[in-house]
């Protein structure tokens, strides 16, 4: 679909609104802006509401007879349970400070994309249902019926929103358009107005483990077949232990990881560096997904996906838990995993078993970040590196949303690039660290019938990209969030080209020395490593 | 439209107050019962939104991080815009509300040929919302020496320093100066920039013209038409000794700045204006960054259904023998 979008189509972005009202200009539900409905058997097996075939291009959406009435009654339960709901709900004074800091908004000029108007397609609904005021002056005061229409348009854009929050980050109240996207989501969900590349890898997380709904004995294989791709490469046989008892660590990673690419070459940087420094760890197969499609959709769901971590840790008896390079993943790891399923206390305070460092950080959830673990590893000297072999790779680092903005892990990916590589650049400081732009398709919407919007929101990330690229010759955009290496090849690649997406920890792999290892002639991606290029022909 | 309804609207208040003042004589309306009424409103409508919102639990900790965690020892992080306790939490939320740090980092998007997206400075709207806010404060706070008798040094003293260029007797306050031009610029940029135009309803016009009302009123009355003080002076006190007393004599435009601030008080707990009390109840700001060290309890914290791995073995046992995988149950 990407390929019939023409660019210069594209950047023809109007920002001037329509001279109708928002109230009354109506969503253009097609195709390229929208993701399809969740499927009817995924919508089943998490015992969802109302299960059936529809499409958001259908006129009729199916919906219970009454929706209006289930949704209210969400929306005054929500009231009472999250104060953030009633504060944003009520303070926002629309200073338009977050109106451009959206990439959907950036990148297509559509008004409703601007933070604040998407907020206030739920608070028009709230002032007329639950304030004097809205009540009392009804449109003056900026109220509004909940009509189909409205219903409609609050899927059309809350589904247009990646719960990247940027636009939080400049908002003088902190008015957080994810959190209101997300009670936009979980009421929609109550009527069963669910989009399928959430429910459904939801519902393959629960039953499997991993988002594809591959089955554990697949699962296995995946581990198997990239110890065999490492061999290949450095020469070793290692160990890569699945659902083993008494291991010190479970390690948990996002599970296209092992399914996906580029992941997967991060995934035998990790394989690597456990073997190097012999670490007692384990996979589980249970709990093979720490990427948590339940964020995207409500804190129910992110709940009973996000269960499987401790729970499995408890009955493989390990001390304490590490977590791979991913996104979403670690913005629930920080913000809600002990809140909803701890308390860990069955488990250790972390402490690298190769440095004795205690990481007092994570005294409560027991749950690392890899490249907090590995800085630690590198920072201390226990590993021997040589930069060398990333010099094929000219290194810019995007930091990914939730890591940024909902822990500030900032500091740990770029630690490790620059020591195990020699050429890093940063992209300009409006687009790196809080300020990052997403990659247009978080929170469930890196599908291909979202490809527009997709492209349109990537945009203020792939020009930050082509800035570097052009001006220092970057070829590769390094990472740490799943989503983000699965919808950035298809991004850049269409606005920029010539530049490929890699894990931080494919660059260790690829600079980690080894005992006992072959002469390395070729990286994680099995290409030959800087002047080992004649070796191929041998 | 919402501007000029909202503009219509001030004006309609400025003639009841005036009518009903000076053509009606209902003084002592305008003067004790409205303003009580209005001081009751403010206070009870306050009150009640916040302890709303207190009461309303916060079941996740969700700080948006701006700046590095605290992790490794060696690792510098930034203990304001990510704060690790309360501590930093408290300097946060105080930057935000004395000085407004989220809204000084604004920046402005621009699409340029290529397409190349330039991101630039933009400070004015900070600039216009800090020197108004601090201007409606200081003016508030002065307006004590009404209220008060005899008159304490320290609102002489903030008297001075507002005054401190000296120029014109009376002697010119820079707040009264600052807050007409940073509203007028609040009202000018919501009506000339199309997004902001867009977004703005009634609801946010009218309280900037009802400000602007109230400014104007209230320097027409210091430097132009010389309002008969002592007489200000007695209603104020009255009101606020509940022995109220409505002198004769007293100007027409002072009946229509304490309507109009009347009518601005008890609109507040039903508006935005509720921004004042909210903004310390926001949990992406008033929150530390320390969920890993420290559990945040959820008072709801609902059963969910689960999926255990003794049902995931049961469905899967025979394909993960067959993989050699280890099995709790042969």
């Amino acid at each position: 679909m990407s390929e019939t979008l023409k660019q210069e189509e594209l950047v023809q972005i109007d920002y001037k609104p329509p001279g109708t009202g928002w109230m009354d200009t109506k969503p253009d539900i097609r195709k390229g802006k929208i993701n399809w409905g969740a499927v009817q058997k995924s919508v089943e097996y998490l015992d969802l509401p109302n299960p059936r075939k529809w499409s958001p291009t259908d006129d009729d959406w199916q919906l219970p007879k009454d929706w209006k009435k289930i949704i209210l009654e969400g929306m005054r339960e929500r009231i009472e349970k999250f104060r953030t709901f009633q504060v944003f709900m009520d303070i926002c004074v629309r200073c338009g400070a977050c109106a451009d800091k959206c990439h959907f908004f950036i990148g297509s000029g559509d008004p409703k994309n601007m933070p604040v108007l998407r907020a206030e397609l739920l608070r028009a609904v709230y002032r007329k249902e639950f304030t004097l005021a809205g009540k009392l002056m009804g449109k003056m005061a900026g109220a509004r019926d909940l009509t189909e229409d409205v219903l409609k348009e609050w899927f059309f854009y809350f589904f247009q929103c990646t719960e990247c929050r940027r636009c939080s980050v400049f908002c003088p109240y902190g008015i957080d358009t994810a959190e209101i996207t997300m009670m936009g989501r979980e009421l929609l969900s109550l009527v069963g107005l669910e989009i399928d590349w959430i429910t459904t890898p939801a519902a393959n997380c629960f039953r499997t483990g991993n988002h594809l709904g591959i089955q554990p004995h697949g699962f296995q294989d995946s581990v198997d077949f990239a110890v065999d791709d490492l061999e290949d490469i450095i020469g070793i046989k290692v160990e890569a232990p699945v659902n083993k008892k008494g291991a010190e660590i479970l390690f948990v990673v996002p599970s296209a990881d092992y399914f996906g690419d580029p992941h997967y070459f991060g995934f035998l940087g990790y394989l690597a560096l456990f073997h190097e420094i012999g670490l007692d760890y384990t996979f589980s197969s249970y709990a093979s997904e720490g990427g948590n499609f339940g964020l995207f959709h409500s804190n129910q769901m992110m709940k009973r996906l996000n269960s499987k971590i401790y729970m499995e840790a408890k009955r493989l008896g390990v001390k304490w838990v590490l977590g791979g390079e991913c996104g979403h993943m670690w913005r629930v790891i920080n913000q809600y995993m002990d809140t909803m399923n701890g308390p860990a206390d069955f488990l250790e305070v972390p402490k690298s078993p190769i440095t004795g460092t205690v990481f007092e950080n994570a005294r409560s959830t027991k749950m690392v970040h890899i490249t907090e673990f590995t800085a630690d590893l590198i920072k201390n000297g226990k590993l021997k590196l040589d930069k060398s072999r990333n010099d094929q790779w000219r290194i810019t680092f995007h930091d990914s949303c939730n890591p940024a903005r909902a822990m500030g892990i900032l500091e740990e990916p770029r630690y490790i690039i620059n020591s195990v590589a020699n050429n890093f650049f940063e992209m300009p400081e409006n687009c790196i660290k809080e300020q990052t732009f997403c990659c247009g398709g978080g929170a469930g919407l890196g599908t291909e019938e979202n490809m527009e919007m997709r492209l349109r929101g990537g945009l203020p990330r792939a020009n930050a990209v082509k800035y570097v690229h052009d001006k220092h010759g970057v070829n590769v955009l390094t990472c740490m969030c799943a989503i983000d290496k699965a919808v950035l090849p298809t991004l850049i690649d269409y606005w920029v080209s010539g530049v490929q997406i890699g894990s931080v920890h494919e660059l260790v792999g690829n600079a980690l020395v080894i005992k006992g290892e072959k002469e390395r002639t070729l990286d994680m991606r099995s290409d030959p490593l800087p002047g080992k290029e004649e070796t191929e022909d041998v | 439209m919402n501007a000029l309804i909202s503009f219509v609207a001030v004006i309609v208040l400025i003639i009841i107050s005036f009518v009903g003042a000076q053509t009606l004589g209902l003084s002592y309306l305008f003067a004790v019962i409205i303003p009580y009424l209005a001081i009751s409103i403010f206070i009870f409508g306050f009150v009640y939104r916040v302890i709303k919102w207190a009461r309303a639990p916060v079941p996740f900790r969700i700080p948006t991080t701006c700046g590095q965690q605290k992790s490794l020892s060696w690792i510098k992080n930034n203990p304001i815009e990510n704060p690790h306790n309360w501590l930093g939490a408290f300097i946060r939320m105080a930057l935000e509300v004395l000085l407004f740090r989220s809204l000084f980092k604004n920046t402005k998007t621009t699409l340029k040929d290529g397409p190349r997206l330039v991101y630039g400075m933009n400070q004015l709207l900070w600039l216009g919302g800090l020197l108004f806010h601090w201007s409606f404060l200081i003016i508030f706070i002065r307006h004590f020496r009404f209220f008060m008798e005899p008159v304490p040094w320290c609102i002489k003293a903030l008297e001075n320093l507002d005054g401190f260029l000296q120029i014109g007797l009376p002697v010119v306050f820079m707040t009264d100066i600052f807050i007409v031009a940073a509203v007028t610029y609040l009202v000018l940029r919501r009506l000339t920039d199309s997004k902001l135009r867009y977004i703005s309803l009634v609801a946010d016009f009218f309280p900037l013209f009802l400000i602007l009302a109230i400014a104007v009123t209230g320097i027409l009355m210091r430097y132009f038409t010389k309002v008969d003080i002592i007489g200000v002076k007695d209603i104020a006190v009255g009101i606020f000794s509940f022995n109220p007393v409505v002198p004769d004599g007293i100007s027409s435009l002072f009946f229509i700045h304490l309507f109009l601030v009347s009518v601005l008080i008890s609109y507040f707990p039903l508006s935005k204006l509720m921004h004042m009390g909210g903004i310390f109840l926001s949990p992406t700001r008033n929150l530390a960054n320390n969920n890993r060290v420290v559990r945040h309890i959820n008072p709801w914290n609902p059963k969910v259904k689960m999926h255990t791995y003794e049902e995931y073995e049961d469905e899967f046992r025979e394909v993960m023998r067959e993989a050699g995988m280890p099995l709790d149950k042969e």
